[in-house]
Order: C-alpha cells, then sequence, then structure tokens
C-alpha cells in the first residue's frame, strides 16, 4: 500500500517542458556551469554583445568578479564600460543596468527590451542556445532577420557578423488538408568571422554565463547541499541507535 | 535546577503541562509510518515561521519593488538564498505533509467519535493552510503569481448577485494591484499565521484530551493498569520523541535533497513564468496553480458552468469537514474494514493524484472528460461511503493493539 502510494506520486512529477513557442526542436546546451573559465568568457561576450540594449538589473559587476575569482582592475578592464551621470566609471559594485529607457527601446525596436537576469530560469538554456543560433533572412521582417524558436522576433541579429547569414530552407507539408510552407532548415548564404563550430562555442559560452547569472550562487548550492546530506545520514545513524535503545523495553 | 523549576511551578503549571502533554502523555504503542507526519507538519510551520521572519526583514511589499526584492534576497542577502529556498520549499513540504496526515486519518478512522473535533480543526488548519499558500504565493510579484491570483479572485465573480463587488473587495481595486500586494502581505505575514498557530494549539489539545488513535483503531484506554495508567501505552515523551527524531532526520534529507539540488523543482515548485516580472498588460501563455490546489482546480475546470465549478470546487473541500458523519461505521481502522472501503477509499486517492495531474495539462476534449470522469469518482467516494458504511461486513476487532 504504501509502496503503490509512492509510485502513483512519483509518477505525477512528470519531465521538464517549457514553453517553446513553434514547437520547434531545441537544441542540448552544451554547457557546464561548474567551468567557471567559461562563464568568464561568455560575460565577456555578454557585455559586448547584449549589455548595450538588455540589462541585468538584479546583478552587480562585482558578484561576476567575485564567483570566476576576477580581482576588481580585472573586471574594470574586462567587463564595465560606462559611466554614470556625473560622467565617472561606473562602480563595481554597481547593479547592471542600461541607459536606455522604455519610451527609447519603444520606438526603436517597437517593444520593451526584456531584461536579462532571470531569462536563463524562465525560458531555459536549450531554449536559449537555440534562439541565439537559428536567425534567419526575412525580408517581411523590420530587421530583414527573423527567428525560428522566436517568431516575429524584435531583436535585430545582434550575432549575426560572427555567425554569417543563415537563409532558411522551405518544404512544403500538409497539415490538416491544407499545405503549408515551414522551414526545414537554416544554411549558412554568407559566412561570418567565424567558423560553425567557434560561433557554438560562442554561444555556448554565453548561455553557459547566463545560467548563472539566473541564479549566481547554485555552485554554491549544491556543494552545500552535498555537506548537508552527509550530516544528516550520519546524525540519522544515531538518532535511529538512540531510539532503538530506547524502544527496547517496549513489548 | 530543580530549585528553579519549583520556583516556575509556584507560578506557572510548568512541569504539569510537560507530564501532560509529554512525559505522562500516554501514546498507543504500535504507531507506525503514517504517524510522523503529524510531527513533521509541526516542524515545517516552525521551519516556515522562521524562514518567513528572516525573508521579511529584506522582502518589500511594493508593486514597484517586490520583484526585485526577492532577487535582492537570492544575491545580495548573505544566505538569502538559502532563507528563500527554505520557505519555497517548505510550502510544497507543508502540504505532502499535511496530505499524508490527512490520508492517515482516513485509513484509521481518526476522525471518528471521540476525535471528531479534533478533525475539524484539523480541516480548518487545512483550509487556512491553503489561503496562506495563496497569498504567500503572490509576494514573488512575478507574472504566475499576479495571474494565478487574478484567475483565483476572479472565481468569487461567479456569485450571483455580490460576486462583482466581492471580487472587487478582495482585491482592493480592479485589478490585481499594489493594494492586493500589500493586502495579501498583511494576511500572510500576521493574520493568517495568528489563525493557524491558535488552530494547532486546539487540534493538539483536542488531541491530548481523548487521547491518540492508532492502526488498529482500538481504544487504548479501555485496558488500563492498575495505576490508571493504558496497559498498550507509552509515555510520549522519551519514546515517541526520540522515533519522530528518526523521521525528522528521514523527512529532513528529502527536504535538503530538493532544497539544494532541485529548488525550482523542474519548475512546479517555482514555476518558470515567475521569474519574469509581474505585467498586467502580457498574459502568459498557461496559467495553473501550484501542484497542492490542482487537484481542485481540476474539478473546477471539468464542470462547464462557471458558478457551478465554483460550486463543486468547494463542494470537493467542504465534504470532507463532514467525514465523522458521513461515514457511519463503528470500526475504525481499515485493517477490520470491507473490501468495499478499501477500493473505495483506494480509488479516492487515485483520483485525487489523477485530478491534480490533469489540471497540469493544456486543455483538450480528451482531459475536460477524464476530468469530468475523476471528479465523478471523487465525489462517489461520499456517496458510496454513506450508503455502505451503516450496514458494513466488517472483520471482529481485537481487543488490544497487535
Amino acid at each position: 500500500m504504501k509502496k503503490q502510494l509512492l509510485t502513483i506520486l512519483m509518477s505525477v512529477v512528470p519531465t521538464v517542458t517549457l514553453a517553446a513557442g513553434g514547437g520547434v526542436h531545441l537544441d542540448d546546451a552544451p554547457i557546464d556551469i561548474a567551468d567557471m573559465e567559461s562563464v568568464k568568457r561568455g560575460a565577456k561576450h555578454f557585455v559586448d554583445y547584449c549589455l548595450s540594449c538588455h540589462e541585468a538589473s538584479y546583478m552587480r559587476y562585482n558578484r561576476i568578479a567575485m564567483d570566476t575569482g576576477m580581482s576588481d582592475g580585472e573586471l574594470r578592464e574586462n567587463l564595465i564600460f560606462t559611466t554614470n551621470e556625473k560622467g565617472e566609471p561606473t562602480k563595481v559594485g554597481s547593479l547592471m543596468k542600461v541607459a536606455m529607457t522604455d519610451e527609447y527601446a519603444k520606438k526603436a525596436f517597437g517593444t520593451e527590451v526584456p531584461d536579462l537576469t532571470l531569462s536563463a530560469r524562465a525560458r531555459g538554456a536549450d531554449w536559449l542556445y537555440t534562439y541565439l543560433r537559428t536567425f534567419y533572412v526575412d525580408p517581411n521582417r523590420p530587421t530583414g532577420m527573423n527567428n525560428l524558436v522566436f517568431p516575429d522576433v524584435s531583436m535585430p541579429n545582434v550575432l549575426g557578423s560572427l555567425q554569417g547569414i543563415q537563409k532558411a530552407v522551405y518544404k512544403t507539408q500538409t497539415r490538416q488538408g491544407v499545405e503549408v510552407e515551414t522551414v526545414d532548415k537554416l544554411e549558412l548564404a554568407q559566412p561570418g568571422t567565424m567558423t560553425a563550430e567557434e560561433f557554438d562555442a560562442f554561444v555556448a559560452d554565453l548561455v553557459n554565463f547566463m545560467v548563472y547569472l539566473g541564479e549566481p550562487v547554485q555552485n554554491e548550492r549544491r556543494s552545500l547541499g552535498v555537506k548537508v546530506l552527509i550530516f544528516l545520514a550520519i546524525f540519522g545513524v544515531l538518532a535511529y541507535l538512540l531510539k532503538k535503545e530506547y524502544w527496547k523495553d517496549v513489548h | 535546577m530543580s530549585k528553579v523549576i519549583g520556583w516556575i511551578d509556584d507560578r506557572f503549571p510548568l512541569m504539569k503541562m510537560w507530564n501532560e502533554h509529554l512525559a505522562e502523555y500516554y501514546a498507543p504503542k504500535n504507531f507506525n509510518f503514517w504517524y510522523f507526519f503529524g510531527s513533521l507538519a509541526l516542524l515545517v510551520l516552525v521551519i516556515q515561521i522562521v524562514s518567513g521572519i528572516f525573508l521579511v526583514m529584506h522582502y518589500k511589499p511594493d508593486g514597484e519593488l517586490a520583484f526585485a526584492s526577492v532577487e535582492y534576497i537570492m544575491r545580495d542577502v548573505p544566505y538569502g538564498w538559502l532563507i528563500r529556498y527554505m520557505h519555497s520549499t517548505g510550502a510544497t513540504a507543508f502540504f505532502v505533509v499535511v496530505y499524508l496526515h490527512m490520508l492517515r486519518a482516513l485509513m484509521y478512522g481518526s476522525y471518528k467519535k471521540p476525535r471528531e473535533l479534533i478533525w475539524l480543526f484539523g480541516m480548518f488548519i487545512y483550509l487556512v493552510l491553503m489561503a496562506e499558500a495563496f497569498m504567500g504565493y503572490l509576494l514573488p510579484w512575478g507574472q504566475m503569481s499576479y495571474w494565478g491570483a487574478q484567475v483565483i479572485i476572479s472565481l468569487f465573480g461567479a456569485i450571483p448577485v455580490i460576486g462583482d463587488d466581492l471580487t472587487l473587495w478582495i482585491r482592493g481595486d480592479y485589478v490585481i494591484s499594489d493594494a492586493t500586494l500589500n493586502r495579501f502581505f498583511s494576511l500572510h505575514v500576521i493574520a493568517l499565521p495568528l489563525v493557524l498557530l491558535f488552530l494547532v494549539v486546539a487540534h493538539i489539545l483536542a488531541l491530548h484530551e481523548v487521547g491518540s488513535n492508532n492502526p488498529d483503531g482500538v481504544e487504548i484506554k479501555k485496558n488500563k493498569d492498575e495505576n490508571g495508567i493504558p496497559l498498550d501505552g507509552i509515555p510520549f515523551h522519551p519514546y515517541y520523541t526520540v522515533k519522530d527524531i528518526v523521521g525528522v532526520v528521514v523527512f529532513l534529507f528529502f527536504f535538503a535533497t530538493v532544497l539544494f539540488f532541485f529548488p525550482d523543482g523542474g519548475g512546479y515548485l517555482l514555476e518558470h513564468a515567475n521569474f519574469v516580472a509581474s505585467d498586467p498588460l502580457k498574459t502568459p501563455e498557461h496559467i495553473a496553480p501550484v501542484w497542492y490546489f490542482t487537484p481542485f482546480y481540476a474539478i473546477l475546470r471539468a464542470v462547464p458552468d462557471k458558478l457551478l465549478g465554483v460550486g463543486a470546487m468547494g463542494a470537493a473541500i467542504v465534504l470532507l469537514f463532514f467525514m465523522p458523519w458521513i461515514d457511519r461505521c463503528k470500526v475504525r481502522s481499515i485493517r477490520y474494514r470491507s473490501n468495499i472501503y478499501k477500493i473505495n477509499l483506494a480509488m479516492f486517492v487515485v483520483s485525487f493524484v489523477v485530478l491534480g495531474w490533469l489540471a497540469m495539462q493544456h486543455v483538450t476534449a480528451t482531459i475536460t472528460l477524464l476530468s469530468q470522469v475523476f471528479s465523478l469518482l471523487y465525489f462517489a467516494f461520499f456517496v458510496i461511503l454513506f450508503i455502505t458504511s451503516k450496514n458494513e461486513k466488517t472483520k471482529p476487532v481485537p481487543d488490544r493493539v497487535t
């Protein structure tokens, strides 16, 4: 009875499925959150390519330095390129904000630019990894580009100079008796400054950083967890022996 | 030491209370696995109150600041993440423990005479706990907080005549807003915990007045020795205190595993959409309540009419209050009851779990049909029980515990 109940309870917890707009297959993001060198490279990519428009407004610059083992000097040299309202360099303990206002963003892109601090927790690493690699030419869009996992996205293809320009190869499918054109695959029409492998590694580092950014404490969380479980296991044995000793005289 | 206790005892019934509730409270010696969940529920209550106190030191109940203040706790407050995950995991743990505690009562007939009031206090605890969890879920102020509250509060709008005014009164505004956040915060951290503590004390006092039931459903007070101590009873302290410590450690092992390794429970404990700050203009694709409310949500969705749906959902909870009178069988424990009862209870548990799963799925014709079938099965439990329990064919109940 007990075991059956437990099995039933376990079976109601299905595997994770994230809402992936359009039901596109998501590639597995080849990331390792314990690899702090990769997180460090990703942080640099993030500052270079994302942080001009997107904020990470819940995160402080020096937290990255603390977790990746950078000095304040290295942090200023690699990640902080902005100044505050008075023209002084942004302080290392500042939140990672950008100057662009929502009003300006609405005029420029037709929408507000989302904060990226928690995007990995909201969307998932695989979504980000696939999204950043699946921009393709679409003359019907204002930016001239569209995206496979985020159809009609407003964001321009920021990484296009690295990846090159991709074109969609269409195929005709019949859905409920109606013939529709769908994207079969993407092909490189014009090469960028990186090879496909280099670009994938670049995006993997970036996504790895964004997963870190979503929950900076996660490595510490897991290592503390192991210690807590070991303590509980030892304490549990002692507690059981104590119980056994007391209960000897209960018949 | 004894002088100090003597001094206190002259002024306050310290040793009297200690003896009444622990050292000379005689509990049946045959408690099994299912009897851990009462003390575990008390433990989780303490975890929630203590972690809650620390969260309130840093949280800001303000529509502009709430979401950021939670991330501040997760990043800038030393061990804030630990406190926050303790509280969010604790909410789930509370319901796991309470559901198992309630199932125990159903299995061993712990709600039957003379324990009806214990059951009623317990049901009120469950009700307040649901309100507490619902209001607490608004506080992180993410998309699911916002829209979940929107959906649930709008249910009150289905009530004829007063519905619209009632929802307005609950929200304090025409939409969920800063006003709603502030009142939910007040209720979540002050009003409901006070009520909860009062009910827990009443629940335990009522239990210690009549004494604990046990897996055999035998009244241990019927067989006493020359000193008036039940033959099958043992003092709660030290026997059950040392036994419950083992239960606590096993529980904490599971609790810590979730807290440290799966704090968002794959999106079921901390939902993905709740990592996006609340936005009154954007509705999330899929709004579902947290897992512990899903069985009732499935019943709501199963009924095509909104008012009837709300009524059915309410009835699903209210019927449980009447268990002591719906079940008319004199035998308490499932061990000595008929196969009809065993199958009926098993079907009830299965339908509860399946309903919970159904509510998490996107609505399709099949899902709706299944929700209707299992909702009927849920209610059938009470009907079948009422009809069959009066003249149930039971097995002979032993005089003493086995």
